[in-house]
């Protein structure tokens, strides 16, 4: 081809080939990334592990509550008595949300009152909305707490406090309450999580 | 001068044939026998070389550990017991590793110190200091990603918690944080992958970095407690620097000093309290892991506390937590301005006015309190009076804590001013030395 006498440089030539290689380049690297990265995400297994949990509420005393798992997560049912209900609405000034505006913290058919399908029975997934900690109970009014406590939970991690509907009270690191999972009751005695009848 | 030592060097034998094959010779005469370092070195001058001592140990107890450990939800925590109890020697191994991640901080913190106070980040040392910002960064992960592998109750809340902080990030936080933990809260997949980070991706980085430092520091050469230049001052036949030694044997012979003191430091602590009290291994991660429940009090491991105090000392903006992470992240990477902050004209603060001297002791002393309260629950010192207007009702400690958070960052942030108005003395221009 060309000899030695007439190898002029095409310049033109030569960037518009270092700038194709560079775009092929980029897009190969790109590609590859999507993959990469990709396979660090919740694997499927991961996905399937949220099957639903069958719980015995038979025997929770009244104005005591049960700790549970479910993905991995610890779920409180609290059975609370008539005294801890009527107490509920003292709180509501003290709220950051006491209406439960913010829709992904309950099911449709928790935004009660109550927070809950029952009216003594909550099911709370037990986990601060804040950084992620398991909050203490703390379901005696007074105590340790304050004179104005009426019942609730106490994260031990950054001081984030919630009444007995897993409602948090203003000045709390956490920005919204607890959250209630999906969950049904199969029968008198027996509760589904993680499964419910709206979908 | 170079090529005279190497013709002299090449005249036969192994190392001329590996000479002519690969530049052995020439390398140790370049940053051995004939790199120059100025010879007022003091105390401070230490912790460099035992940083890179403390590197290597961790690489080889690091290397025999993983021979025995097991990255499973399941089996960590027990594969760690069987270490301690079972290994021949294992408990020596692991506690030197535990105890190395935390003296490895002490080294680095010393080794920041002495840069602070001798501008050892000013021109022409710019990049030499990134590095060194860029290698602490990756010390920070490496002991971060470590701590969760005993897969203890401090191990698992602690990665729970910061995992958490990126999901404070706006917009991309709760994916980000769910892509780190690779599940919906930290699990075996969680500690997996920690375990990957751990024993590959930062080693290797680290690595990378600490040879990018020596290079970059080998190019500009040693600041010194002067902060006076010796390649100013060269001898005129030679072109050697006339307050320069080679580093090998001066330097090589003094650091070994170095390292016989703090091998005795380090092997007191692994024989008598390789716990700490609890500030290098915490009480809590002797309980195994529990996702259904939190410890009464977490904290991080004391490297970590200043930043941590300052975390929760930054209030919630708007319901959300980003301002304090914000914070946090900044508190760290404020050290890569450092450069372009100190408009001093002198570099050591051995001629610095006493304006800057002030400012580096109330940075000394937010940086220890901070670290203190970082280590303790914010209702430690119990809340002020409800009386009191503003702070009534609120914990003593988150008071102190945000003055001093407040301080930390002035320190960085009037920088450029004090710097500028501070008295300076004149420099000499050869180094002292008695």
């Amino acid at each position: 081809m060309a000899n030695h006498q007439d190898d002029k440089i095409d310049k033109k030539k030569r960037s518009f080939l270092i700038a194709a290689t560079t775009v092929t380049g980029a897009i190969g690297a790109g590609a590859i990334a999507v993959p990469f990265l990709s396979s660090m995400t919740p694997s499927e297994r991961a996905k399937a592990a949220g099957a639903p949990v069958e719980v015995d509420i038979s025997k929770i005393e009244t104005g005591s509550m049960i700790t549970t798992e479910w993905r991995g997560q610890p779920v409180w049912i609290i059975n609370r008595s008539k005294a801890m209900l009527d107490d509920l609405k003292k709180n509501d000034l003290n709220l950051s949300d006491p209406n439960l505006d913010v829709i992904s913290q309950q099911p449709n058919y928790c935004k009660n009152a109550t927070r809950s399908l029952k009216p003594n029975l909550v099911v709370l997934v037990g986990i601060c909305t804040h950084l992620g900690c398991s909050p203490s109970a703390k379901l005696q009014t007074q105590g340790d707490m304050g004179e104005n406590w009426n019942g609730g939970f106490f994260c031990p991690c950054h001081g984030s406090k919630f009444d007995l509907a897993g409602r948090v009270f203003k000045g709390s690191p956490a920005p919204i309450n607890l959250v209630v999972p999906p969950h049904k009751y199969i029968n008198d005695n027996t509760l589904l999580i993680g499964e419910d009848n709206k979908g | 001068m170079k090529i005279e030592t190497k013709i002299k060097k090449n005249k036969g034998g192994l190392m001329a044939w590996v000479d002519e094959r690969f530049p052995l010779s020439s390398l140790i005469t370049d940053h051995l026998t004939e790199y120059y370092a100025p010879k007022n070195f003091n105390f401070w001058y230490f912790f460099g070389a035992l940083a890179l001592l403390t590197l290597v140990l961790q690489l080889i107890t690091g290397l025999l550990l993983t021979m025995h450990y097991k990255p499973d939800a399941e089996l960590a925590f027990a594969s760690v017991e069987y270490i301690m109890r079972d290994v021949s020697f294992g408990w020596l191994i692991r506690y030197m590793h535990s105890t190395g991640a935390s003296l490895f901080f002490v080294v680095i913190y010393l080794h920041m110190f002495k840069a602070l106070i001798y501008g050892s980040y000013k021109n022409p040392r710019e990049l030499l200091w990134l590095f060194g910002v860029a290698i602490f960064l990756c010390l920070m992960g490496e002991a971060f990603f470590g701590y969760l592998l005993p897969w203890g109750q401090m191990s698992y809340w602690g990665a729970q918690v910061i995992v958490n902080l990126f999901s404070t990030i706006p917009f991309v936080g709760p994916d980000l944080s769910e892509w780190l933990r690779g599940d919906y809260l930290v699990s075996d997949a969680t500690l997996n992958r920690f375990f990957a980070f751990h024993v590959i991706a930062l080693p290797i980085a680290l690595l990378g970095l600490v040879f990018f430092h020596l290079v970059a520091l080998h190019e500009v050469g040693s600041n010194n407690p002067d902060g006076v230049e010796i390649k100013k001052n060269l001898d005129k036949k030679t072109s050697i620097p006339l307050d320069g030694i080679p580093f090998h044997p001066y330097y090589t012979v003094k650091d070994l000093i170095g390292v016989s003191v703090f091998l005795i430091v380090f092997a007191l602590i692994i024989f008598y309290m390789p716990e700490m009290g609890g500030y290098f291994l915490e009480a809590n991660n002797f309980i195994p892991a529990d996702p259904l429940k939190t410890p009464a009090h977490i904290a991080p491991v004391w490297y970590f506390t200043p930043y941590y105090s300052i975390l929760r000392a930054v209030p919630p903006i708007l319901n959300s937590q980003f301002p304090g992470v914000a914070a946090m992240g900044l508190s760290v990477i404020a050290f890569a301005f450092l450069p372009w902050l100190d408009k001093s004209k002198v570099k050591s603060i051995r001629y610095k006015g006493n304006l800057f001297k002030r400012w580096i002791a109330l940075f000394v002393v937010s940086f220890f309190i901070l670290g203190y309260l970082g280590t303790v629950p914010s209702n430690v010192w119990g809340q002020f009076s409800n009386t009191i207007p503003l702070i009534g009702g609120v914990d003593k400690a988150t008071v102190v804590a945000r003055i001093f958070t407040i301080t930390y960052f002035l320190f960085f942030a009037l920088m450029p001013y004090y710097s500028q108005k501070d008295k300076t003395k004149p420099v000499p221009s050869r180094v002292s030395y008695k």
